[in-house]
């Protein structure tokens, strides 16, 4: 193809470049033609010309639309600003709007230009740059040019004049200092009152600045309120504007700015309120609520109404105003209204409780924005007094509702029910009836927290459990009601059995104990089971082997079944499980004795705490084991920050137990540590782990391990593999500081002995980046020997991230005293460049005060680039926590 | 420098005008998106309104603001608005905003918005700056654009 002929060369018209791609008929296509375009756009911009700049641009900016990545033309941009014509200034300007934002820093370069354009004697060009420095203004730039958007806008040309309005307002958001400059000016925009542009941006710069500084909000409250009720005056009672008018409203756009304004100057002004009252209530009631434009009005008059000091009397008329639109048929007003009653809720309640029935309808809309704004409002609006109605009509609306709605709806329920939960009747009700309709959208912490408020409810645990065996029956496929009813059903079985605790309006059933471990055999080898669920009917199982003794062997058949999960903590516990059915009957009955009641009021502290707070709880029960002592049964999940930290705890409480070599210790240390990958997941584990020794130390075992095994129950929803990596921790303080702990395990478990390899190989610590410069990155990996925790092998890989290969390439490492290093040759001396064929390197490090000390590395790293030297220095503090 | 700068708050953060087929014939962002995150907005936003019942509210809500949008024949107008801003406010804005397209392109149609579309942009310009209501006047603006075009 000769260039004459190729339709792509750049003497391509704009308009043919868009036919050709255009005319495509595929995706590739598209894309070959655009490849050509661009080669000869490139080409064009590497030689210079200057003939088809702006039309190679505007090709580009097509180009860009389409998604097509077009930074090579960005210099473009900056050229064609600086040329002298209009048509090409303006494409200029148009692609710098387009193709680059205030964060480039092509921009500075533009700021000259900017600045001549600025003060350019053709009024057209000193618009485009006003109109471009309002689009993209960075706060470099704002301080460089704001005193020339200054005295444009005192200028006297009126375009101009509401441009650089604008302009200032994206300034005082970039640099709110230097709001004060702009009081005066921004005020005397106020009186072009012909020019409703010039009028509206003065409105919008004054709107800007009350809310930038209290110094100018005070200035225009003192100076423009007036003239601000003035304009709305005038534009309200304007007779018939044909350039202004829209559906028989004149600028309602100017209402609504005005409006708006009046709103910030009159919040907490008693006097400039005063003077609003008039022309708000003139507006109120007579702009016309059949069209759209009128409804605006209305509805920023409305929410102006309520947050300036208005008097009563137009408080309600305002109300009533959203009563009105509440009933409209249109969903837009409909949402606005909703939207609107939110912000009422504060001023007035009971008006908006008048409005109740129609909200809950609203909750029932086929809209989903109305729903969400209604069933948001709704929330508000429940109090002592109609929280049992409106929760039933919420509930009887779960089952009929979409599927993408159920969550919202029911995370909403179950907040109102949680807030006014006093009545734990009503409560545990309410949440059963929740978790029957909707229980796969219940999250976890809410149902967790109902499993602390049933243990909480002493004379309950029977009603609660049988209710719980009746829902299962018809609902079993809410995976977090199987949840709740396996756990109740574990702890409470015999009081399903034997019917004990019924209440008047309880049907008596009948239910045997083979009845009870059918259901909780189906959930455990229910297909939709998840793992979660299928760990807490194990759990479930080994407690009803004691309180069932007839069904005993059936269980341990159950339970035996699963050691050949290929979950492996499903595998894991099924065999530990066996093993204390089979060996351990002595301590059974104590190990599976029902948890004690879950202390409510430190696991919602828990909940609402933040971390450090969590923390320093946790220390304080280290000295003091009081209720809170409890709390690991509990169910928050706490961040996974405290975990290192609380890990250094249970190191150095391990210690001392391991000194004084108590055996039953390591016993429960290996049932709630080494075999259990699960629960560690946030922090909960190690917790419990502290918290179970130190109660161990002074209590005595039993409630240890009930504690264990209730936070195994619960917190196994946290089990997933991707916190295996921390039980490696866990597991790794424990063997390590209880060495013949690791034996006892393996007894107990009966042949096991994998079970700190097993999960080795799964659990790597998580790699770091060592070291990272602009050339060079340095990652290490680690591992560990079973049975040595002192030592940790470290994998070192070096990737050249420069253009440049790098040559006699050296690592060296510096370790403080009480750790031993052993580096290994590298795997080679040469390093490619871009990433090519890092290097690896191994090295060993023995830390002789484990779990005291941590570590940090100095390296260094020389190697030559073109036979010069160079060297990189650095330290590495980020080894993973536990590690070492 | 930028974290004193104040949030800006009832402001319009981009307008985007695409067709049924999600193809954006306009994108104006008066907020810095990375260029991948204005991909990931235009693809969002035409899913949350392409298939919305006509019967349903204009306004939907996207991440933490709301978009506000009118379809017109086959395209969609779309603004993107402060969560507390005045919806019913923006639906008047982009109706006269397409009655300026309307007036000047005399009977606008998609073709029209492709094959110029650097002069949409130029007519957006004089309507919205910094993401706020520049003038108001159908007329005003149309004037201004005929003084624009005798400078080409």
């Amino acid at each position: 193809m000769d260039s004459i002929m190729n339709p792509f060369s750049s003497g391509t018209r704009l308009r043919d470049m868009i036919r050709a791609i255009r005319a495509c008929k595929t995706a590739a296509e598209e894309r070959g033609v655009i490849r050509k375009e661009c080669a000869a756009i490139r080409t064009d911009i590497n030689e210079n010309g200057a003939n088809y700049r702006h039309r190679n641009l505007a090709k580009l900016m097509f180009i860009h639309m389409l998604g097509y990545p077009t930074h090579f033309g960005q210099m473009e941009c900056l050229k064609l600003i600086a040329s002298a014509g209009f048509p090409e200034k303006r494409i200029g300007y148009l692609g710098l709007m387009l193709l680059l934002d205030e964060r480039q820093e092509v921009l500075m370069l533009v700021t000259n230009s900017l600045k001549q354009d600025l003060n350019h004697s053709n009024k057209y060009i000193v618009g485009l740059a006003v109109c471009a420095l309002g689009n993209i203004c960075s706060a470099e730039m704002a301080r460089d040019l704001s005193p020339e958007v200054e005295r444009l806008l005192q200028g006297r040309d009126l375009n101009i004049k509401k441009k650089a309005a604008l302009c200032s307002i994206r300034i005082i958001q970039k640099v709110p200092d230097m709001a004060e400059n702009f009081m005066s000016p921004a005020a005397s925009l106020l009186n072009e009152k012909k020019h409703h542009g010039v009028l509206i941006a003065g409105v919008q710069l004054c709107t800007e600045l009350c809310k930038a500084s209290v110094e100018a909000l005070e200035y225009l409250r003192k100076n423009c309120t007036e003239v601000l009720v003035r304009i709305l005056k005038d534009v309200s009672n304007s007779p018939y504007a044909p350039d202004y008018d829209i559906a028989g409203i004149t600028d309602p756009f100017l209402h609504i700015r005005a409006l708006r304004l009046m709103r910030t100057l009159g919040q907490g002004d008693a006097d400039s309120s005063d003077l609003m009252n008039d022309i708000l209530a003139q507006v109120a009631t007579k702009t016309e609520s059949n069209k759209n434009a009128g409804n605006a009005i209305l509805y920023e008059c409305v929410e102006t109404i309520m947050g300036i000091e208005a008097t009563s009397g137009l408080r309600v008329l305002a109300i009533n105003i959203l009563g009105k639109f509440l009933s409209n048929r249109d969903n837009n007003i409909r949402y606005v209204a909703l939207n609107m009653l939110m912000k009422a809720v504060s001023v007035d309640v009971q008006a908006v409780q008048r409005h109740r029935a129609t909200i809950l309808e609203c909750v029932k809309d086929s809209d989903a924005s109305i729903r969400k704004r209604a069933l948001e409002l709704v929330f508000l609006l429940v109090n002592d007094t109609n929280v049992k109605p409106l929760t039933k009509e919420l509930i009887e609306y779960l089952e009929d509702s979409d599927q993408e709605f159920k969550g919202d709806l029911t995370t909403k329920i179950c907040s109102i029910v949680e807030k006014f939960s006093f009545d734990k009747f009503w409560y545990i009700d309410q949440m059963l009836k929740v978790l029957i309709k909707a229980g796969n959208f219940v999250k976890d912490e809410i149902w967790h927290t109902l499993i602390v408020v049933i243990s909480n409810a002493l004379d309950l645990h029977g009603y609660t459990v049988r209710s719980l065996y009746k829902a299962l029956q018809s609902s079993c496929e809410q995976e977090s009601l199987v949840r709740v009813a396996i756990w109740c059903i574990g702890e409470y079985g015999e009081l399903l059995i034997n019917n004990i605790g019924v209440l008047d309006i309880e049907e008596p059933i009948t239910v045997t104990e083979s009845d009870a471990v059918d259901v909780v055999e189906i959930s455990l080898k229910r297909n939709s089971s998840d793992i979660t669920t299928r760990s807490m009917s194990l759990i479930s199982l080994l407690k009803l082997s004691s309180r069932f003794p007839p069904c005993s062997e059936r269980i341990r058949e159950l339970i035996i079944q699963q050691n050949s999960s290929l979950v492996l903590e499903l595998q894991q516990r099924s065999l530990e499980f066996n093993a204390i059915i089979q060996k351990h009957q002595d301590i059974k009955s104590s190990l599976v004795e029902k948890m004690p009641v879950l202390d409510e009021l430190a696991y919602h502290n828990k909940k609402s705490t933040s971390t450090p707070a969590n923390l320093s709880s946790g220390k304080t029960s280290q000295v003091t084991f009081g209720a809170s002592v409890k709390l690991p049964n509990g169910v928050a999940k706490s961040p996974a920050a405290p975990t290192a930290d609380l890990l250094d705890l249970s190191s150095d409480g391990i210690m001392q137990p391991m000194s004084s070599g108590g055996d039953f210790v390591h016993d429960v240390l290996d049932i709630g540590f080494a075999p259990s990958p699960s629960s560690s997941g946030s922090g909960i584990m190690p917790y419990s782990g502290v918290d179970a020794l130190l109660d161990l130390l002074s209590i005595g075992a039993t409630p240890v391990q009930n504690d264990l095994l209730a936070s195994n129950s619960i917190s196994t929803n946290q089990n997933n593999l991707s916190s295996i990596p921390q039980l490696e921790r866990s597991s790794s303080v424990s063997s390590s500081s209880a060495p013949t702990g690791a034996a006892l395990s393996v007894e107990l478990l009966g042949g096991l002995t994998t079970n700190s390899s097993i999960p080795e190989e799964y659990a790597p610590y998580p790699s770091i980046v060592a070291y990272q410069s602009d050339t060079l990155i340095v990652t290490f990996s680690f591992s560990k020997q079973p049975g040595d925790p002192q030592k940790t092998c470290i994998k070192a890989t070096y990737t050249n991230v420069s253009p440049n290969v790098y040559t006699d390439f050296l690592f060296q490492a510096a370790v403080p005293k009480f750790f031993q290093l052993k580096l290994d040759p590298a795997s080679s001396n040469i390093l490619p460049s871009s990433g090519n064929g890092p290097i690896t390197q191994s090295m060993v490090v023995t830390n002789s005060q484990q779990g005291q000390r941590a570590l940090a590395m100095r390296l260094r790293i020389s190697y030559k680039v073109d036979n010069q030297d160079k060297m990189e220095q650095g330290q590495v503090n980020n080894f993973p926590d536990g590690l070492l | 420098m930028d974290a004193a700068s104040i949030n800006p708050g009832e402001q319009i953060r981009f307008i985007l005008l695409q067709n049924r087929q999600g193809k954006t014939r306009l994108a104006k962002y008066y907020v810095p998106f990375e260029e991948s995150e204005k991909h990931k907005v235009e693809y969002e936003v035409h899913r949350l309104v392409v298939n919305r019942d006509p019967k349903f509210t204009n306004f939907v809500e996207f991440r933490t603001h709301k978009v506000i949008y009118r379809r017109y024949a086959g395209l969609f107008f779309s603004m993107c608005v402060d969560i507390t801003d005045n919806e019913l406010a923006y639906l008047e804005c982009i109706h006269l905003f397409v009655e300026i397209l309307d007036h000047f392109f005399s009977n606008v149609c998609e073709l029209d918005l492709v094959f110029n579309f650097h002069k949409v942009y130029l007519i957006l310009d004089e309507f919205i700056l910094a993401g706020e209501l520049q003038e108001t006047s159908k007329k005003a603006i149309i004037e201004r654009l005929g003084e624009l075009e005798k400078l080409e």
